[in-house]
């Protein structure tokens, strides 16, 4: 298997070989950050941009340090402080970046697309790390990694995903990555937040917790994206934490090995409660660990390979 | 480009005996063993270090620290390999610091690789001593590097290539010398 891409835009493209070779990477990747020094000199000389027009934590502190302990320089421009305040576009902020000589731009948007629009513009890697509600590759990975870590295998898992499917960029990069390695994926949560046409990818559907709960090896429980209640998806938070909030009451139902997920931030209570996240099936804190194995492979598969191009000395500008 | 079989080097007899030999020397040069520990490189040095760990714990009844590097994120032609190599986990599961480490590879030629696992062996400390058994050394050196302990030295070509094959890898035990022919 060789790694041929340029950019990672979603697990929607990649084959089950592509996904495959990403998390075997990443395993031989996870020791480097249990050494005295963490770090490999393996990419010394590249440069990666980190371009977050949405806030992000985890995402970017994970990327952040992947790039570092591979050796490469990294820049991080941060929403508030780009000048797209100044109404630059999108496309002309990086080509400004491209124009530095980079090797890789990480781009979180809040648009669907705008990583793959930047990815046939630009020559450095495009690296997706999430956009609007379309996808999140390398959280898919992470959580299919983790999931294939603890259970030694993802053909034939029962995975179920609970929450605001409709907005979730997680939950697609899970179905996609999921579907083709082999699982058995159910969606749940309020009708008013599973899209319409979601059966298309090949998932069961329910509104009951209580069925997406029974007999799944994994939950993989969303975030409430409060931000995007402005459209009052449903009547309250406390009745969304009634009906589909996991706590330790509803999982009684649930197998002994079951696996809880979730991708961050919690709201504690709403989604999931505080002794379920802290709690012994709880892999959340794993998944975080991991997050950083996965987006080391990612950057060694782009860009270990990678020649800056040489100019001829003719061409190089001069005074 | 086809390659043509010369030549065999080494059956599993001879490389019992000289792996056998290896460890014996390796005794008697580290004359405590509680501070030793062995690392090979993968993929066959691997197999090899394993062998020579346990004839070394057989001989003197104690434990002997073992390891493996994979070498591959600290080499210096990323860029102009063919392909994107596979990385392979890196298992130094105990403290290199104030330990004599021997490294174990198949064949020695360039010194490159061995110049990648020293960079990578100081990573996790500060060993006492470095130093390097090999199989076989074919010559050819691009860098100021030396083994300790040699199975054979065969004088080569550069059109020429010395393929070792170990059991658990390759199914048999066997050092063959290659040609290159370019068609």
């Amino acid at each position: 298997m060789k790694w041929q891409r340029k950019d990672l835009l979603g697990l929607e493209d990649l084959s089950a070989d592509e996904i495959n070779l990403i998390l075997n990477t990443a395993s031989s990747f996870k020791e480097i950050s249990e050494r005295p020094i963490r770090k490999v000199p393996t990419l010394r000389g590249k440069t990666v941009v980190m371009l977050f027009v949405e806030p992000s934590t985890r995402t970017q502190t994970s990327f952040e340090l992947a790039a570092k302990r591979l050796s490469a320089d990294t820049v991080s421009i941060a929403a508030s402080t780009n000048s797209m305040q100044k109404g630059e576009t999108l496309k002309d902020t990086a080509k400004n970046i491209e124009a530095m000589k980079i090797d890789a731009l990480i781009i979180r948007h809040s648009s669907a697309g705008a990583p793959r629009m930047l990815a046939k513009v630009l020559t450095p890697c495009v690296i997706n790390a999430g956009d609007g509600s379309h996808e999140h590759p390398t959280q898919g990975l992470l959580d299919i990694f983790t999931i294939k870590e603890k259970k030694g295998r993802i053909k034939g898992l029962n995975v179920s995903i609970i929450g605001d499917i409709m907005h979730s960029r997680v939950a697609r990069s899970n179905i996609w990555g999921l579907i083709k390695l082999g699982a058995n994926v159910t969606v749940c949560g309020p009708s008013t937040l599973i899209p319409p046409g979601i059966e298309k990818m090949k998932v069961k559907v329910t509104t009951s917790v209580k069925e997406a709960i029974t007999n799944t090896d994994v939950l993989n429980i969303l975030r409430i994206q409060l931000e995007r209640q402005k459209g009052k998806f449903f009547p309250s938070i406390r009745e969304y934490m009634i009906k589909f909030g996991i706590d330790s009451e509803i999982l009684k139902g649930a197998k002994k090995d079951i696996l809880i997920m979730h991708p961050g931030p919690i709201n504690r209570g709403i989604e999931l409660a505080p002794e379920i996240a802290d709690g012994p099936y709880s892999v959340i804190l794993n998944q975080v660990t991991n997050g950083v194995a996965v987006r080391m492979a990612v950057l060694f598969l782009l860009l270990g390979k990678r020649k800056a191009p040489f100019l001829e000395p003719s061409k190089k500008g001069r005074f | 480009m086809i390659l043509k079989e010369k030549a065999k080097i080494m059956n599993k007899e001879a490389m019992d005996k000289t792996l056998t030999r290896i460890a014996c020397e390796i005794i008697e040069h580290n004359k405590n063993v509680n501070d030793l520990a062995i690392v090979g490189i993968r993929n066959r040095g691997e197999h090899l270090a394993r062998r020579i760990v346990a004839i070394i714990e057989k001989k003197q009844k104690e434990k002997i620290a073992f390891g493996v590097l994979d070498i591959t994120l600290y080499r210096d032609d990323l860029t102009a390999l063919a392909q994107q190599p596979i990385v392979h986990e890196t298992c130094i599961d105990f403290d290199v610091t104030a330990k004599h480490i021997v490294l174990v590879d198949d064949v020695l030629y360039t010194g490159r690789t061995i110049r990648c696992a020293l960079d990578e062996i100081i990573d996790f400390g500060r060993p006492k001593s470095i130093q390097l058994a090999v199989l076989i050394d074919r010559g050819h050196r691009e860098l100021p590097i030396r083994p300790d302990y040699i199975g054979k030295n065969i004088p080569t070509s550069d059109k020429e290539m010395v393929d070792a094959r170990v059991e658990e890898f390759d199914t048999k035990d066997e050092v063959i010398l290659v040609e290159k022919i370019n068609d």
